[in-house]
């Protein structure tokens, strides 16, 4: 009898709503209660070759030589469009440089710099970075795919 | 428990019935299907875009602001000829040139008759024109920016208002004085206006790939005032035709004694001929004095040139040049149809609309049947250029667009009404009320080769009770009407800011997939800019301080900085490292005698600050730009004037 009552009252408390109502009906709607989250979580990647990131970016060779032109162009990319964040050797808003590209797939870097909104929705490692930061967003600069890969010859003179 | 349960299934219902009930009759909005097909045809979902964009004059704002419609929703306000808070334009000390003319900084101006550029007669969304009615100015407003790029004054001229209406490959903007003055001007007394005034016409040119002005050549007619004007298009391309009003020539009470003669003119104006005339060495060039400021986009810088000379072209010296066709009762709105074959003169004072035969005033050229002339200038039998005559029944015929299928539209502001009528057999088809004393009227592509017909916009200048109070002055409103079938539907209102005039509209395609989305860092050519924060820094020259600053979310670089003295004049010149749409930063200091800075992703703006106390103040970014905005903020320390305290500057530890 009880779960009749409990039917009936939702059902009453649907019909109300339903219509619409007028101005006097304050729509209720239940809130989202977050449950609080740990404030560090580490990050422990068996594997860090295997997670591509989400972007465009779905392979990306890398010879075992370094390419000294990319590295300059890559340099003078970094100098202006992303040192305003990252310092190679501490971390500043974002992480340090130093070291990124023996903790991260090529592929993921250049979707990170190619792709940070949707990297940060769908991408633990990225999303766990952002809370890591103070929630400072990754800036989208609109490099080209060249100029990401570019960054990412010159990230790797830095290990 | 029954009982319970019996009483929760009557709440239910009865519940059901009040709600419902309610929603039903709520408000005015009951009148079955009819309206909500209404709703449909104006609703944007969430997400979705419109289909047009509408730009409407600002009139007293001295703006341009930018709808969708058929939504109305608002999305932009385009500073023009009017200091912008906003945005810092004319604040800012790269736009403040912008405003600049022979009467020094003017800050505001009443802005009038938009019109987007055009190729072969079609809107070709690379510009937008706009004239500034006060203190004489014509706009360039980029089409991919939506930033005012360019301002140049017209001398000779006052009440700028036949203006600002371009050619149909857009060879000219075309500025028409409303108030006739001494050319040049001197000393004399009013009353001897009579013969003694003129009256400007300017032909400005358009680079076809800068969209540069330039005053070709200003003609000089008689003392009346030149109302309204637009181009003769297709067959009558290398036309222009202007309404005048006081041929009177009154000087004062105009508002009887303008209104004497039973007809003024439609004064047409071959600008082919004289451009030959030009071309070929005629005309005078007379002293002057104005302003042209052009905005340059790679600097973000905008300059002042004093120009001093002006081409004047006496239309005597040119014969058939310019004829004058009788039009009745101070005619207002100059109107030509899509064909060019019809000029429509709205006589403010009359019932009817007259409209004239471009082809009739092309014989009766030709045969030279002439009616007297006006200080040399023939003037053309009513008759023999008559093509017909609306008798619309309306009151206070204004303004006339076209919808590309054969019809006009009219409004009429002292019966508030938009009619619709047939060209050619002049026969009104449909009347529909406006809300109320409508003035001008716009149809996408209605002033050009090929109008959008889908919907009409009347622009009321009176509000009264359409909407919530607020106060003795409301904003103006604006009916949308659907005009796909025979009759018009009035579907929509909306709130207008300052004043709209006329209003240029395009379909959204021609300009939403050039609009720019940031300024590239790497073109930056702004002399104060600084391509990386490493290269952020602080000069001292004499008691100007340059603070060469950068932002990214959300910080600035530097964001602390001491060494600054009472006294001196500090230049805050910030450049937005964003790359990305829609990041712009803000910047304000307290105590800055000027506004805030909005700067786009890519940008460089300056403003200055003079400190005027000692101590340690802050600055901040205005605009909600990351999580992490409330954090963007740094400080200045001000020392007394004799300190010997050097310039430093830092953020975080470095």
């Amino acid at each position: 009898m009880k779960n009749t009552i409990k039917t009936l009252i939702v059902m009453a408390t649907l019909v109300l709503y339903s219509c619409g109502g007028g101005a006097q009906e304050k729509k209720v709607e239940s809130k989202k209660v977050e449950t609080p989250k740990k404030d560090k979580v580490e990050i422990v990647e068996a594997e860090p070759e295997v997670n591509k990131g989400v972007g465009p970016v779905k392979n990306v060779e890398v010879a075992e030589a370094i390419d000294a032109a990319m590295v300059a162009r890559g340099t003078e990319l970094f100098n202006t469009k992303c040192q305003a964040c990252h310092k190679v050797e501490k971390k500043f808003i974002g992480p340090a440089i130093k070291g990124v590209t023996e903790r991260r797939s090529p592929e993921w870097i250049m979707n990170m710099i190619l792709n940070p909104v949707e990297m940060v929705e769908k991408d633990p490692v990225a999303r766990q970075l952002l809370i890591d930061h103070n929630g400072s967003p990754m800036a989208n600069q609109n490099l080209t795919e060249a100029e990401a890969r570019d960054i990412l010859e010159y990230f790797r003179t830095l290990n | 428990m029954k009982k319970l349960i019996n009483s929760l299934i009557v709440l239910a219902l009865v519940g059901t019935a009040i709600s419902c009930s309610n929603s039903e009759s709520g408000g005015k909005s009951n009148k079955g299907a009819l309206a909500s097909s209404a709703a449909e045809k104006v609703y944007v979902a969430p997400g979705e875009h419109d289909e047009f964009y509408a730009f409407m004059s600002g009139g007293y704002s001295g703006n341009l602001t930018v709808y969708g419609l058929p939504s109305g929703r608002m999305f932009k306000e385009i500073p023009v000829f009017s200091q912008f808070p906003t945005s810092g334009y004319g604040y800012s000390e790269e736009t403040k040139p912008m405003l600049n003319t022979s009467f020094g900084f003017v800050p505001w101006d009443d802005a009038h008759h938009p019109d987007i550029s055009q190729t072969n007669g079609e809107l070709d969304g690379r510009w937008i024109f706009i004239n500034g009615n006060n203190t004489p100015r014509i706009a360039r407003i980029s089409l991919t920016t939506f930033e005012t790029e360019e301002i140049i004054e017209v001398p000779n001229s006052a009440g700028n208002h036949s203006s600002s209406f371009i050619t149909e490959n857009t060879e000219y903007v075309v500025a028409g004085t409303r108030f006739s003055v001494p050319i040049p001007q001197k000393d004399m007394p009013i009353k001897d206006y009579k013969s003694n005034f003129k009256g400007s016409l300017s032909f400005i040119s358009v680079d076809p790939e800068h969209g540069h002005m330039d005053i070709k050549f200003q003609l000089m007619m008689p003392g009346f005032n030149y109302d309204l004007s637009h181009p003769g298009r297709d067959k009558s391309h290398g036309w222009f035709f202007f309404t005048t009003y006081n041929t009177e020539e009154a000087n004062s009470l105009l508002e009887v004694n303008a209104s004497q003669n039973d007809k003024d003119f439609i004064a047409a104006v071959n600008w082919k001929k004289i451009e030959e005339y030009v071309n070929n060495g005629g005309g005078t060039m007379m002293p002057a004095n104005y302003a042209h400021n052009v905005y340059d986009e790679s600097t973000h810088t905008a300059t002042t040139t004093m120009k001093k000379e002006v081409l004047t072209v006496d239309p005597l010296k040119v014969p058939g040049a310019v004829y004058f066709l009788p039009t009745p009762k101070s005619p207002h709105g100059c109107d030509v149809d899509p064909s060019g074959q019809y000029i429509i003169g709205n006589g403010k004072l009359s019932a009817d609309l007259t409209v004239h035969s471009f082809d009739k005033m092309i014989a009766a050229i030709e045969a030279e049947k002439f009616d007297g002339e006006a200080y040399g200038i023939p003037i053309l039998k009513f008759e023999d250029v008559l093509a017909g005559t609306v008798k619309s029944g309306g009151l206070g015929p204004l303004h006339t667009e076209f919808d590309g299928k054969g019809n006009a539209y009219t409004t009429f502001f002292i019966s508030s009404e938009v009619v619709k009528w047939k060209l050619g057999t002049w026969e009104v088809i449909d009347r529909k009320p406006t809300y109320y004393s409508v003035g001008h009227l716009m149809i996408p592509g209605g002033n050009s080769r090929k109008p959008f017909g889908k919907y009409v916009v009347a622009m009321n200048k009176i509000t009264k009770d359409r909407y919530l109070p607020v106060g003795p002055e409301m904003e103006h409103s604006a009916q949308i009407y659907d005009i796909s079938g025979e009759k018009m539907e009035l579907i929509y209102d909306f709130p207008t800011h300052g004043e709209p005039h006329y209003a240029a509209g395009c379909p959204a395609e021609l300009l939403k997939n050039n609009a720019k989305k940031i300024y590239r860092l790497d073109e930056n050519k702004h002399p104060y800019a600084i391509t990386s924060p490493d290269q952020a820094k602080v000069e001292r020259k004499g008691n100007e301080v340059h603070i060469y600053m950068s932002t990214i979310r959300s910080h600035f670089t530097p964001d602390n900085i001491e060494g600054v003295k009472v006294g001196d004049k500090v230049y805050f010149h910030i450049t937005n490292h964003e790359q990305d749409f829609d990041v712009p930063h803000g910047f304000s200091m307290i105590g800055q005698n000027s506004s805030e800075l909005l700067i786009m992703p890519g940008q460089t703006k300056t403003n200055t600050w003079e400190p005027k106390k000692v101590g340690v103040w802050p600055f901040y970014c205005t605009d909600f730009c990351s999580a992490l905005h409330q954090e963007m903020q740094g400080y200045i320390r001000v020392s007394p004037a004799d300190s010997d305290i050097e310039l430093s500057w830092s953020l975080g530890e470095d």
